[in-house]
């Protein structure tokens, strides 16, 4: 049995010194070097690879490479599994497993197969009309069913383990398929100078020279391909790539192109990535990929063992292998005389079933010349055999050939049907082409083109070799000749083929007497011509709803076999002609393209660049645990031995209000402006006044949207006359730079100030407590500490060990503060040498969370606060805006809704308990037993353990909030189902005057 | 993805800018009164057209400039960029 469907000839592209083992559903089987899984599996017999979606009908191969619809398999076990992969675009290498999917408890034996009985129950649309009702069955019966029967394969659900790189390229011309004309064009491209991109899809190049008999010049057809792509790799302006699919294209001639770098090797090296996504920009597109055949629709046209005529002959030819020793060519055209002639040339006598009355083309006639008698005027009716086709009943058709006259049953082991050929116009499509019909193929052609790309050979419809050539080599020069001017042609070589006669316009056979067997269309989908049909009766006309109403053409097959003739099919029954139907859109990816490709190295710690701050160590140092603000990665609290976060907060908050806290706060973000209209500008972007603002000192500052949105706060420092040091909220850093910059640029390009991030240039150390005073008088001896000498608001240069700083008395905390600025490379220097001094101060480190406690009992808002639907009168900042003069945002302000006295303003709330913690978000509402909807007076903003008052205490925006301190409302979290009883209070619940940072 | 040619740097990908809406918007001048009416269509009214627009781009990753760009908000076909101070060739 092993390897019995192989033929005796070897000229074609496996090794057969090489065996190669693999495991197909737990059997063991070899192939050889040079073979897909589809191959191996055909030359051991095996046809039944998978269940079909819908009706989990027994399904084998029907194609080669990537048009086929029914093969596809589960790969591999574990964190590396993979799911709805095409047996045909899989290289064999050794160990390969693959198991078939959609089918329970085996392949061979199905149980979901009652489907297929039931079919009549699962008509088109079905899901839309069976699982409306009742209602309440959807969540809990109808959803997880279809859940769970829908989907082929398995998604694995462990990290994907290998390696996927993204490549940027540019090229003068991109050519897409290396068939004859794909080759062509890359020849004459490159030969006039251009950069050539050349991209196929299989293993080997030369497309449809590898299995056409063909010549060339003086060589055949194969010959003459290997001759040219060794022409093209002596080439330095040529890149070459196999085994890369281009499956998309978008705008500004952008395609993207997968290549499988390292499936097809048994062990690859640890640093070779599995695939690659290359992402390249053209300057032509030359689209050559080629044709796909068409099947035709008859009774049970799905059976194992029922293939593309041109399938079968590539895998005698390429593959060494018989699709099955029995076989009948059922055709409604010239090509498949050729897969009769292979079959011929292995000793194998076919039957051919012609639905023509008459063909004179030369492989027609080679074929009667050999003995062998034509059916013509016939057509497959109705097949037999249930895991594998074994016999046909072939009819006789009738004038109209709307029905059979009569009938015989034939037996064999496959039918090779040809319907012709489809261009493969999805690229162009995709690029934005308007597609045109073409009558003498019956066939959509690219037409007129949005973008640079040119579609040629079959992929434009031109099917003859000479014309492919023609086009390939006149196109590549053309295009070339836009970016290289060397004006270099090349002439094409005489070429030899076969004539053809026309193709028959039909493509689904009547049914047979008495019977209503499927007749499929679309494999992939299992949409059949009678779901069509009932589409149209239920008054479906679009043939986008027609699409999406059976499934036609979907999913990861995007109707690579089946979208003509669902459209043929369509245009027969609404008796227009097809282009009048119209065709549905092409969409990326082409063919199915692993998540993993798409994201790259963007995984882990990869997904986003990691900012940290210089002292970044000394936290990792010092117990740290670490919160992601942003990029940044910041402490947000330094627990002790077995401290919890609780108690590491409260403890580094109340060091801060007793003694002395150090906190990191480089992250913030700065920038450096200057110029002579410098303080003109800060006075247009803040709403408070700035031109008076004196050297030496910094001023606390409010921006905001021109919708009147507070944008962001931080304070700003004048360092010399025209010189100023802006600080901005670590979330918002890049967003005020790119607001700046957008005000000096576009609105008032006559000021004359330039803006530029600092961020990264200077480290901040934020030293705060009553003893922070004391502390920073002994590590700057030099400089006057006192509330005169360094007042609040108050800056000062001076340094440690010689090292430049620059200190700012200022506070987030509320507490006496300051703020020492070092350039970056001496933060961590600095810092340790703060935390050495402070050790007789009780100095500790408090993180971000202690950060947000000292600022939330303060009544310092924040990001939760100003989170783009606060103006600065509902967060208590109306003394922020200046009544004088004009600013950014300042007319919305008096606006109707803005000036209402009972807006959401901002306070306090303690819970009456003095215990339960209100987490952030819940509701305010003021009755607890009203009936729902109930009002909703606002929201918690934010919330901590006061640890001045050692009770929980929130911030909160409420409905008229200044009038309703004092009263007792209630916070309640629906999803946390809970209801707290809390007072409202100030929002400045510690030290309401202030007086401590001006202590 | 588009290619925007940022008149300070040529041809980048465009991943490098980020958008800034319709650029003849302009923005009333400081301290003039404006009606209610005036001040909306300048904060929150923006034609959408189907076809030629000129927008604003900001080349983030880049050059940090702010530039205009003429394009089919359709088909995404450029037709030409300029500084802020330029007019369109075409």
């Amino acid at each position: 049995m092993s390897n019995s469907f192989r033929t005796t000839n070897s000229t074609g592209l496996i090794n057969k010194d090489k065996k190669i083992n693999f495991t197909f559903n737990g059997t063991i089987y070899h192939g050889y070097e040079g073979d897909t899984l589809a191959s191996a599996l055909i030359a051991n017999g095996v046809h039944l690879v998978g269940r079909s979606f819908k009706y989990h009908r027994p399904r084998g191969f029907l194609g080669v490479g990537v048009e086929e619809p029914n093969a596809m398999v589960q790969l591999h076990d574990g964190n590396k599994s993979e799911p709805n992969i095409i047996a045909t675009e899989v290289e064999l290498v050794e160990g390969l497993k693959a198991k078939s999917q959609n089918c329970w408890p085996s392949v061979q034996f199905d149980i979901g197969e009652i489907n297929n009985v039931l079919n009549r129950f699962f008509p088109a649309g079905f899901y839309y009309k069976t699982f409306m009702w009742p209602k309440s069955f959807w969540m809990k019966i109808y959803e997880p069913f279809i859940r769970k029967a829908a989907g082929m394969g398995k998604a694995p659900l462990l990290p994907d383990p290998d390696r996927y790189e993204h490549n940027y390229e540019h090229c003068d011309v991109l050519v897409v398929g290396s068939g004859p004309s794909g080759l062509a064009s890359a020849l004459a491209a490159a030969k006039n100078g251009a950069r050539v991109i050349l991209a196929e899809d299989k293993p080997n190049f030369g497309g449809s020279l590898l299995t056409d008999e063909v010549t060339i010049g003086n060589m055949s057809g194969k010959e003459w391909a290997s001759d040219t792509i060794s022409q093209l790799k002596s080439m330095p302006n040529v890149i070459l790539k196999k085994r890369s699919q281009v499956f998309g294209y978008y705008d500004h001639n952008m395609t993207v192109m997968i290549e499988r770098v390292s499936d097809h090797i048994e062990n690859p090296s640890k640093y070779t990535p599995r695939q690659r996504l290359h992402y390249i920009r053209a300057g032509e597109v030359i689209v050559s990929t080629g044709s796909i055949e068409r099947p035709i629709s008859f009774g049970n046209n799905d059976r194992p063992g029922i293939v593309l005529a041109s399938a079968a002959k590539e895998y005698m030819k390429v593959y060494e292998t018989l699709v099955g020793k029995k076989p009948i060519i059922f055709t409604n055209n010239d090509t498949a005389y050729s897969t009769a002639l292979e079959f011929i040339k292995n000793d194998i006598e076919p039957i051919i079933v012609d639905t023509r009355d008459s063909s004179n083309g030369e492989l027609v006639k080679e074929v009667q010349q050999k003995g062998i008698s034509i059916k013509f005027n016939s057509g497959i009716a109705d097949t037999k055999g249930h895991l594998k086709i074994n016999s046909a009943i072939i009819g006789k058709l009738d004038s109209s050939k709307e029905s059979f006259i009569s009938e015989e049953t034939v037996e064999c082991d496959c039918i090779c049907m040809s319907g012709g050929w489809t261009p493969t116009v999805h690229l162009s499509s995709q690029a934005g082409n308007k597609l045109k019909f073409n009558d003498d193929i019956d066939a959509f052609v690219p037409d007129k083109k949005r973008q640079k790309e040119t579609a040629i050979g079959a992929a434009n419809g031109s099917f003859t070799l000479n014309q492919s050539l023609a086009e390939g080599f006149q196109v590549g020069f053309d295009l070339s000749n836009k970016f290289t001017d060397q004006n270099n042609p090349t002439n094409s070589p005489n070429s030899n083929e076969p004539s053809y006669e026309k193709h028959e316009k039909l493509w689904c056979m009547p049914l047979p007497s008495g019977k209503k067997p499927k007749r499929f269309i679309d494999f992939q989908n299992d949409v059949a011509v009678s779901d069509v049909e009932l589409a149209i009766r239920e008054g479906f006309r679009s043939i986008e709803h027609v699409k999406r109403y059976t499934t036609l053409g979907m999913a990861g097959d995007q109707g690579k076999t089946s979208n003509l003739n669902g459209l043929q099919y369509v245009s027969k029954i609404e008796k227009k002609i097809v282009p009048e139907v119209g065709h549905t859109t092409f969409r990326p990816p082409y063919t199915p393209v692993t998540i993993g490709a798409i994201v790259g190295r963007e995984v882990g710690n990869h997904y986003l660049p990691t900012r940290k701050s210089p002292i970044h160590t000394w936290h990792e140092e010092n117990n740290a645990v670490f919160v992601a603000a942003g990029l940044w990665q910041r402490p947000r609290y330094y627990p002790r031995g077995s401290e919890d976060m609780n108690s590491a907060v409260n403890r580094e908050a109340a060091n801060v209000r007793k003694n002395v806290g150090i906190c990191d706060v480089t992250t913030l973000g700065k920038i450096d402006i200057k110029g002579p209209d410098a303080p003109e500008f800060l006075n247009r972007v803040y709403t408070n006044a700035w031109l008076k603002l004196p050297v030496g000192k910094a001023r606390y500052g409010l921006m905001l949207r021109e919708d009147g949105m507070v944008f962001d706060d931080g304070t700003t420092s004048r360092l010399s006359e025209n010189h100023f040091h802006m600080t901005t909220t670590t979330a918002q850093a890049a967003n005020v730079l790119s607001h700046l910059e957008y005000y000096l640029q576009v609105v008032w390009p006559d000021l004359d100030v330039n803006v530029l991030s600092t961020t990264e240039q200077w480290s901040g150390i934020a030293v705060a407590g009553p003893k922070s005073r004391d502390l920073l008088s002994k590590l700057f001896p030099d400089v006057d500490m006192s509330n005169e000498g360094l007042p609040f608001m108050g800056l000062v240069d001076s340094s440690i060990d010689s090292i430049k700083a620059r200190i700012y008395r200022i506070s987030f905390s509320g507490e006496l503060a300051y703020e020492v600025n070092v350039e970056s490379n001496y933060g961590l220097y600095i810092w340790k040498k703060i935390m050495e001094e402070g050790q007789s101060f009780d100095i500790q480190p408090y993180g971000t969370e202690a950060l947000s406690t000292l600022r939330i009992e303060m009544g310092h808002v924040a990001g939760a606060e100003l989170d783009g639907r606060t103006i600065p009168f509902d967060v208590g900042l109306n003394s922020m805006v200046s009544q004088k003069k004009d600013f950014i945002g300042k007319r919305s302000l008096s606006k109707d809704a803005f000036t209402e006295s009972d807006r959401q303003t901002i306070v306090g709330l303690v819970p009456l308990d003095k215990k339960t913690k209100i987490p952030e978000g819940s509701h305010i509402i003021e009755d607890n037993s009203a009936v729902a909807p109930i009002p909703k007076l606002g929201h918690v903003s934010s919330s901590c353990w006061s640890v001045e008052y050692n009770n929980p205490f929130s911030i909160a925006i409420i409905k008229d909030g200044k009038n309703k301190i004092g009263k007792n409302l209630y916070a309640v979290s629906p999803l946390k189902d809970i209801s707290i009883p809390v007072e409202v209070v100030s929002s400045h619940y510690v030290d309401p005057e202030g007086t401590r940072v001006r202590s | 993805m588009l290619e925007i040619k940022c008149p300070y740097c040529g041809k980048r990908s465009q991943n490098e800018f980020s958008y800034g809406g319709d650029a003849t918007i302009k923005r009333p001048q400081l301290g003039d009164e404006i009606s209610t009416e005036d001040w909306d269509n300048f904060v929150y009214y923006r034609d959408n057209p189907r076809g030629k627009h000129s927008e604003l781009w900001h080349h983030v990753s880049g050059c940090r400039q702010w530039f205009k760009v003429s394009r089919d908000t359709a088909t995404h076909e450029i037709f030409d960029t300029c500084k802020m101070n330029e007019d369109f060739n075409v």
